[in-house]
């Protein structure tokens, strides 16, 4: 992003990772891994979750040291001591969360650490102020400079992170999965944007686990697995079987496997359910043994229906029937009473206490239940918590290690293994697999079929459709906080649920 | 979401975080006048010159303490330990003056700044490299520099009697009609403000508070910084020390006891949050100046003691209310901001 790049001689790499090994402990999280990045180039780094994507990314922004083989930048070695180092060599790292201070003005965070000074080395406010001002034009962005960081979106504290990065004219740009948290307006401004760069000479790594990003924006992409490198191949080569197959090292042809179940009886049946403002005459039954898959366009109030079934939200009109009894409104302890469990969204916030051991976290809703004359034992709450967490098949350390230390995917079966340790009728998961690896993401998916099969009924909601169309019995297609569609599986393609999701006409 | 801020309909809800922002350093101005004008009003002679250079002579310790105290809180930590770095730089002063009485008095003021600024290195460092939160280690090193000063005083003081002239007249003595003591604190209170506000240095110490981890990965020397945060703030604590030694003349073990939490609670009061980031030094001045004057005025006005204690509790519950509301009002102003798409 310094200059335009200079077409008329070939163009060395920007950065090269060779042959590097980083392991910690007894754990190799990253063993003989080599890459290049050239200029104009946007290179894509998978693996599923666990693969070393991580590890190669903090190295790259000097966080951590490789044991063995060296970065070099633009063919030169270098040994990055710290964050300090890598920044001063043009690398910028755009961190999954952005790492903005919310307490300074946006111009500030872009400024920080090569402010413009003024002849006595005061900082030049006026100067720092008009920089951004025209690096977020040049981003083709409206921020205000002056305002400050806290209660920016999380798209646009990632645009102050781009523009922090041209800031500090860095030549290298890593992206740790930028758009995980973005919407899809969001994506393509971003990807506008991060094209530009591309084009002026700047190069791009890409992680994603999203691979029609990965299409739309890389030319390269380098796959991981277990720490070590699979190949790096022209994307135009690959077609996405290729890319899972070489992910997860074996064929995914069982990517969503629902298994056919006979319906039960009723479990939950709603009836007229609206909340002013946010959602209106909802109305729809699950049964025993169904999937039902809310599905819609992100703000179509999904979430906030199956919150208000569960009792966190309230709502104005309309009852919700839970087993043939009116269930009472506004109480979440009541849901779980009568047997409903709910996996929100955000496990990390809502879901799961990050300090607290796997065993604690399994067992909290039920640490009642569990606990002798008031007090809880250690040994029940470990046999409750092994017997789901082996169900699950988590990997994990042991029983006692914090949750915040396991990867993505197996937060996300923590969660559910606390869940069902409670022995629920219903049970509501809000995006089951958003953010987890392709390979976690089938064993979840099993795992739903199969609690399905015994006998549990299902609401999920989910904004993949592959996932709706494969997983679901039942599709209910919210629009602007209305029903728009109830489709059976036979029914549902991905052309019907979209239409209805945006409101056409579907046309057979 | 921000599409709408490049247009000039936005501009009064940026002036009015603007506005919220600096109307904590206004509430103190506006309530330290308020009180003046009440105290003045039911006795005049609180606005007779000696009653105002007493008041600024007692505020200027407390402001020059204050300043050192906003620059480590602003990291999001504290330092708890600033009441003993006083008393020992206090006895260590006035031991060496009394046992040399021809030093001058910038000698003083260099070995009160020397003792504090170890100190506060000690601090730092077990701040950093020990791992341990600053509440604790400062908690620790507080009871640690007093029984180092209790231990070596044995039970002695050194009296007014025994320091030179030269030492005892410095706190009266004026320039242009400004006593030195309240010079050196609005030196103090003006340049560490001026460091926090433009240079590199002191914005980094503002990252550092607002967020700790994104301050790692930006590459800022947080390490250099947090040790220099706290060198300061030991090293003002030992001015402090040279400065009470030469106003009260008499020192024993004892000085400076319980002086922290006057610190702490001007700097709160003075508009630095507690959870860093946020705030400015002249801020924790003015709080330093306002905890005075109630003193000084509910002495005039002849109210209780006690009732001292308890006004200066509520201010500080207030100050952090305070806080807590114009944060809630700025996130909401800037969520309707958003909304405007």
């Amino acid at each position: 992003m310094a200059a335009t790049p200079d077409k008329s001689r070939p163009s060395p790499a920007l950065l090269e990772v060779r042959d590097v090994t980083k392991s910690f402990g007894a754990v190799a999280a990253v063993q003989g891994v080599s890459f290049s990045l050239f200029p104009g180039e946007a290179h894509a780094l998978v693996g599923e979750n666990g693969a070393g994507k991580s590890t190669i990314v903090k190295m790259l922004a000097g966080v951590h040291r490789p044991d063995t083989g060296s970065l070099a930048v633009s063919g030169t070695e270098a040994d990055f001591a710290g964050p300090a180092d890598a920044k001063a060599a043009g690398i910028a790292v755009i961190y999954q969360e952005p790492t903005l201070f919310p307490d300074l003005s946006v111009a500030e965070n872009i400024a920080m650490g090569n402010q413009p000074l003024t002849r006595l080395r005061q900082i030049d406010r006026k100067a720092m102020h008009s920089n951004a001002t025209r690096l977020f034009a040049r981003l083709g962005v409206h921020i205000d400079p002056d305002r400050p960081a806290r209660g920016l979106s999380i798209a646009d504290q990632q645009l102050v992170e781009i523009a922090k990065a041209l800031s500090s004219e860095a030549h290298v740009l890593i992206m740790d999965e930028p758009t995980a948290a973005l919407s899809g307006v969001e994506v393509d401004r971003l990807f506008a944007v991060t094209r530009a760069l591309r084009d002026e000479g700047a190069a791009i790594m890409f992680i994603s686990h999203r691979f029609e990003e990965i299409t739309a924006l890389c030319q390269r992409i380098t796959i991981m697995r277990d720490g070590k490198h699979v190949c790096t191949e022209l994307v135009a080569d690959l077609s996405v079987d290729d890319m899972i197959r070489r992910m997860v090292g074996r064929d995914l042809s069982t990517l969503f496997p629902k298994q056919d179940t006979e319906a039960g009886e009723t479990v939950l049946e709603v009836e007229g359910l609206g909340r002013e403002g946010v959602f209106r005459d909802i109305s729809f039954t699950v049964r025993a043994g169904e999937i039902v898959a809310l599905a819609g366009l992100v703000g179509a109030g999904r979430s906030e229906v199956m919150q208000a079934v569960f009792g966190v939200d309230k709502y104005d009109t309309g009852s919700v029937r839970f087993l043939g009894k009116p269930l009472k409104a506004g109480s979440p302890r009541a849901a779980m009473a009568a047997g409903m469990a709910l996996v929100p969204e955000d496990r990390r916030q809502q879901g799961l206490v990050m300090e607290l051991s796997v065993e604690r976290n399994v067992t909290l809703p039920r640490s009642r239940a569990l606990a002798r004359l008031g007090l809880l034992f250690g040994a029940a709450e470990r046999r409750e918590a092994t017997t789901w967490t082996q169900q699950l098949q988590t990997k994990l350390g042991r029983l006692s290690d914090p949750v915040g230390t396991l990867s993505g995917g197996n937060q996300q079966k923590v969660v559910l293994a606390k869940w069902l340790a409670t022995n629920p009728k219903l049970l509501i998961v809000d995006e089951p697999t958003r953010g987890i690896d392709v390979g976690t993401k089938a064993e979840v998916h099993r795992l739903m079929s199969s609690l399905a099969a015994r006998g549990l009924a299902v609401v999920m909601v989910s904004s993949e459709l592959p996932e709706v169309l494969g997983m679901a019995d039942r599709i209910i297609v919210l629009r602007e906080g209305h029903v728009a569609a109830q489709l059976t599986r036979a029914e549902a393609t991905e052309e019907s649920v979209m239409y209805a999701a945006m409101g056409q006409q579907v046309t057979p | 979401m921000t599409a709408a801020l490049a247009t000039p309909a936005t501009s009064p809800a940026r002036r009015i975080v603007g506005g919220l922002v600096k109307t904590r350093e206004l509430g103190i101005i506006l309530a330290l006048v308020a009180l003046v004008v009440y105290t003045a009003a039911s006795n005049p002679r609180f606005l007779s010159g000696q009653s105002i250079r007493d008041i600024l002579l007692n505020t200027a310790i407390l402001a020059v303490m204050a300043a050192g105290q906003a620059v480590v809180v602003i990291t999001r930590n504290i330092d708890l330990s600033v009441g003993s770095v006083l008393g020992l730089s206090a006895f260590t002063v006035a031991s060496m003056m009394s046992a040399n009485p021809g030093l001058p008095m910038v000698a003083a003021l260099a070995v009160g700044l020397a003792v504090g600024g170890v100190a506060g290195l000690l601090n730092g460092v077990l701040v950093r490299y020990g791992r341990v939160p600053a509440l604790v280690v400062t908690l620790g090193t507080l009871y640690m520099f007093r029984g180092v000063t209790y231990s070596w005083a044995g039970g002695q003081q050194v009296n007014a009697d025994e320091l030179p002239r030269h030492f005892l007249t410095f706190a009266n003595d004026s320039i242009l009609g400004i006593p030195w003591l309240v010079l050196i604190a609005l030196v103090v209170v003006g340049g560490v403000s001026l460091l926090m506000r433009n240079y590199r240095v002191g914005r980094e110490l503002y990252a550092m508070g607002s967020s700790p981890q994104a301050a790692e990965l930006a590459g800022i020397k947080v390490a250099r910084n947090l040790l220099g945060a706290f060198i300061v703030s030991g090293a003002l604590a030992g001015l402090a020390g040279v400065l009470f030694a030469a106003r009260f003349g008499t020192v024993d073990a004892a000085a400076g006891t319980g002086l922290e939490l006057n610190v702490v609670a001007a700097v709160v009061v003075g508009g630095v949050a507690v959870f860093g980031g946020s705030g400015t030094v002249w801020g924790a001045g003015l709080g330093a100046l306002l905890l005075t004057v109630i003193g000084s005025s509910l002495t005039v006005l002849d109210i209780d003691q006690f009732w001292q204690q308890a006004i200066i509790g509520a201010l500080i519950i207030l100050a952090i209310c305070a806080d807590r509301l114009v944060a809630v009002r700025i996130a909401r102003s800037l969520r309707k901001k958003d909304s405007h798409v």
